[in-house]
């Protein structure tokens, strides 16, 4: 048999026989050696991974060891000791929460609807006013008087939460003897909206108005800076567009509903999917800073709850684990399953 | 050619401006309302005279601010946190994003599904709390007694920045490094020299991004910086205004502006710093947020 070029790849060392299938050799030497070629690639590109090292541990020691420290709750424990040390306990926690019957069983399953219906709100209310602002900053036509609009309105967005929360306190906060009530409180009591006795009493003290000072705060904060993403979608319409549309007599609301909307769409579908998405993920920062003892009814929130029951001296962190840990598993479900709808539906998928 | 208007573009127009006029004042007002009720008088804040501008001005509540120690305290820890706080969460960004961003790279799928699904799924409040008070130990036994420390470190890391950073780095184009290879370049001076000057911009607003975070960070400074002297801003803030408002801490209060005026003047003060830069930064947001990590 006369040796071709490329025969040392059907040469088997073992056998010392020539094989048939040069692919199949091929496929076969990769296998056998495919931790020393691993082995080799990076001895090659060391520098490559050694750039991802800081990374790789970073997320390691403050973003999975977490998740480890989440098995606490299937534990038990009265003192803040490692997992590994704590007795296994089953399922009892989630029992508890789901079907325990006791005070924290009913917090939870009110935690639970507050973080739902917070999440649902802001869907209704706070998503389409980006929209309507984009379809309006469309409008201007001078960029000068845009961009002082956007600077704005998009302002709030950079203030941190504490700070957000800390206006709103003052600007609802409730009267007393030395001072009258809050200057919102003010106007609302002018225009007839609330009485003067719940004005007097504090609006962040009244279950009924937290809902809707979360959403309305939200706006505040975020509805300029999410309308940048839409109104990049508006912008991107090319002008013949409209110049056709006028041609063929569609007044504004014909073009709005036949040209701007269904360039829009494609837009409005992710940023709505994602919405849902993270429908279970509040931030609880927000709720923490603005709630009180007498708001927990529609103000308590999953992650707030888990807080004071896990580190501010309530049942223990096995069982406030547990309570996150079904509000995250939802919540990550929610997620995969709207980026899955989004990658179908649109070919574009956020992750 | 100029076309005439028509009566429904004309309407809509009128509606869009004074609808964004309004909107617009409406998110502004918040903030001049602290600023006016922070330079007013006692009488005018507490019985409301206060509506738009200052009235019996005072710079008291400033004043009484600014000899506080403990506010410039909490002004320098949060410069330190905004500094090293940006700097390592950009410098442990960039080369991992780098090291994402090549295609040569093993297991690179597994990589990023690592970075990834920790925007999936967060352990929560309580084992991310565990997690922390054990890092503390770690670093006090090494001897890293002061606590910002632990929050620059261990804090504030987020996957979307990187993931904006390795999509910036994916569209540099490739012959370039080869290029710069051929000459002889190591791969740290390839990133040094052609990825990051040629990324500039994603840079610019991945670093905005950390460092907005770390200047507003409250929570988890709050909850593991337990030195009163360490404690950042926010975390300052806060705890004045739980203070301010509870009817029994300003029961003797006799000065000549309201109490309230020391949290707006506080408020003020804090964002000042933001205001100055805002507007050169605004524009690197609005990029960033449209660069969007729409990419897989």
């Amino acid at each position: 048999m006369k040796a071709a070029a490329n025969d040392f790849l059907l040469y088997d060392r073992e056998t010392g026989l020539y094989r048939e299938d040069p692919e199949q050799a091929v496929r076969d030497d990769v296998e056998k050696h495919y931790w020393l070629h691993v082995g080799r690639t990076i001895v090659k590109d060391w520098r490559l991974y050694v750039m991802l090292i800081p990374m790789l541990l970073v997320f390691l020691f403050w973003r999975y060891f977490p998740m480890y420290e989440l098995l606490g709750c299937f534990k038990v424990s009265d003192t803040v000791v490692p997992v590994s040390d704590q007795l296994f306990s089953g399922f009892s926690y989630f029992k508890r929460l789901l079907v325990g019957g006791d005070s924290l069983s009913q917090n939870f399953w009110m935690a639970m609807r507050n973080t739902f219906l917070l999440s649902f709100y802001g869907l209704c209310f706070g998503f389409p006013m980006p929209i309507i602002l984009a379809l309006f900053f469309n409008e201007i036509r001078s960029n000068a008087a845009r961009s002082v609009y956007q600077v704005m309105t998009y302002l709030p967005k950079f203030m941190s939460t504490v700070v957000m929360t800390s206006l709103v306190t003052m600007l609802v906060k409730q009267g007393s003897l030395v001072s009258q009530m809050g200057i919102v409180s003010q106007a609302l009591v002018k225009l007839g909206i609330i009485s003067e006795e719940v004005g007097n009493s504090g609006l962040l003290n009244n279950p009924g108005f937290f809902r809707a000072i979360y959403q309305i705060s939200g706006i505040w904060e975020g509805a300029g800076y999410d309308s940048i993403v839409f109104f990049a979608a508006i912008i991107a319409i090319s002008p013949t567009s409209y110049e056709a549309a006028q041609i063929d007599g569609a007044n504004k609301w014909a073009q709005m509903r036949y040209v701007v909307l269904p360039s829009m769409l494609s837009t409005i579908v992710i940023m709505l999917i994602t919405r849902i998405g993270s429908l279970l993920n509040i931030g609880y920062e927000k709720v923490l800073l603005l709630y009180n003892t007498k708001t927990y009814v529609t103000a308590d929130v999953i992650s707030t709850l888990a807080y004071r029951t896990g580190l501010s001296g309530g049942a223990g962190t096995g069982i406030a684990s547990a309570a996150e840990m079904m509000n995250n598993v939802v919540g990550m479900l929610l997620v995969i399953g709207a980026n899955t709808i989004a990658r179908k539906a649109s070919n574009t998928s956020l992750y | 050619m100029k076309r005439k208007l028509e009566v429904s573009e004309l309407i809509f127009k009128i509606l869009s401006y004074l609808f964004l006029t309004v909107f617009a004042l409406l998110c502004l007002y918040p903030f001049v309302y602290a600023v006016s009720a922070s330079m007013s008088g006692r009488h005018a804040v507490e019985y409301s005279q206060v509506v738009l501008f200052p009235k019996e001005v005072q710079f008291e509540a400033f004043a009484m601010m600014f000899q506080n120690n403990m506010f410039w305290n909490a002004y320098s820890n949060t410069l330190f946190l905004t500094l090293y706080g940006t700097l390592w969460a950009m410098g442990v960004s960039i080369l991992g994003g780098y090291a994402l961003s090549k295609k040569r790279l093993l297991f690179r799928k597994t990589f990023n599904f690592f970075l990834v699904f920790t925007m999936w799924f967060s352990a929560g409040i309580i084992p991310q709390y565990l997690n922390y008070l054990q890092t503390q130990t770690v670093f006090r036994a090494v001897g890293i007694m002061d606590d910002k420390w632990l929050v620059v470190i261990a804090m504030g890391m987020a996957a979307m920045n990187i993931i904006l950073l390795r999509n910036a780095f994916e569209n540099v184009p490739s012959e370039i490094e080869e290029a710069a290879i051929v000459d002889g370049a190591t791969e740290f001076q390839v990133l040094n020299k052609v990825y990051i000057p040629m990324s500039k911009s994603t840079i610019a607003t991945v670093a905005l991004f950390f460092a907005i975070s770390r200047w507003n960070g409250y929570f988890w400074a709050r909850q593991m910086i337990s030195n009163q002297n360490e404690h950042p801003l926010q975390v300052f803030i806060r705890l004045q205004l739980e203070q301010y408002t509870d009817p029994e801490q300003i029961a003797g209060w006799n000065r000549i502006y309201a109490s309230d005026s020391v949290i707006y003047a506080l408020i003020v003060c804090s964002i000042i710093p933001i205001l100055i830069i805002y507007p050169f930064i605004q524009k690197y947001f609005a990029k960033g947020t449209n660069a969007g990590g729409v990419k897989e």
